[in-house]
């Protein structure tokens, strides 16, 4: 065992340059979901009451599923991002925090890939 | 103990948060909603995927009185988060941080909220 203090042992290391990555991260997702959330919301309300062939055929177009995975892939990073930051703030305690945090990251990891999936078999294997 | 009698200060229930206060939780609340609100995406995509009968199944559920009060939950949290957002991104680059241009941007968030909110819904219902 060390007799040394945890600020002794770190310091001179400089820092891990890392600090701002999930910021930084965050803001980017944003800038990227701006156009594609308009883009899904113009979409939806442009296929109201469309049948499902008309609907498939839209979801099958290569830009709906190039859009629809960036956006799934963006939204998804966006929300684990901000999930995690308001656990990060409002939950104490080192044991729920951290697992409330990895249970996010799992969750949102689930429905992202699950989805894109769903596009994908929508888009490839067809009615 | 004589410091059980001192008076303490009040809690943060006892403050009315003044607008700028509510309108950054709201952004944190509407953000959890609309992660919650990716669930509803990826059962779309994925009854899309599944095949007409799944598909109509899900329409028949986003279309009943329920869904739609849930659909217009979720747009008033989207278009509130993306507007907000946008405010954020804004203070990022470092424009309108005094006091006045807060509760400025502030309004045209709310009233951008409410008026895309209607658009959408009146375009989608006359479909």
């Amino acid at each position: 065992m060390s007799l040394r203090t945890t600020l002794g042992h770190i310091r001179g290391h400089g820092s891990a340059k890392t600090g701002t990555t999930q910021g930084a991260l965050q803001r980017l997702t944003a800038m990227a979901l701006v156009p594609l959330t308009l883009w899904l919301v113009i979409s939806i309300v442009a296929h109201v009451g469309s049948s499902y062939e008309h609907m498939h055929a839209w979801l099958s177009s290569p830009w709906t599923v190039s859009l629809m995975l960036l956006l799934l892939f963006t939204g998804m990073v966006h929300a684990q991002l901000g999930l995690q930051m308001v656990l990060d703030d409002y939950v104490h305690g080192k044991c729920i925090k951290s697992v409330s945090v990895i249970a996010v990251k799992f969750a949102t990891a689930l429905v992202g890939v699950y989805a894109a999936v769903s596009v994908l078999r929508a888009a490839f294997v067809g009615v | 103990m004589t410091s059980r009698t001192r008076p303490l200060s009040p809690h943060l229930q006892v403050y009315r948060l003044p607008m700028l206060a509510l309108m950054s939780i709201t952004h944190r609340a509407t953000g959890v909603v609309l992660a919650i609100g990716s669930l509803l995406l990826a059962f779309w995509l994925a009854a899309a995927a599944y095949g007409p009968d799944a598909y109509a199944f899900a329409a028949a559920l986003i279309g009943s009185p329920i869904g739609y009060l849930v659909l217009l939950g979720f747009t008033v949290a989207l278009y509130y988060h993306l507007f907000n957002g946008i405010r954020h991104l804004v203070w990022d680059a470092g424009w309108g941080f005094e006091i006045p241009q807060a509760y400025k941007s502030g309004y045209i968030v709310l009233v951008a909220t409410a008026a895309l909110t209607v658009l959408t819904w009146a375009i989608g219902l006359s479909i």
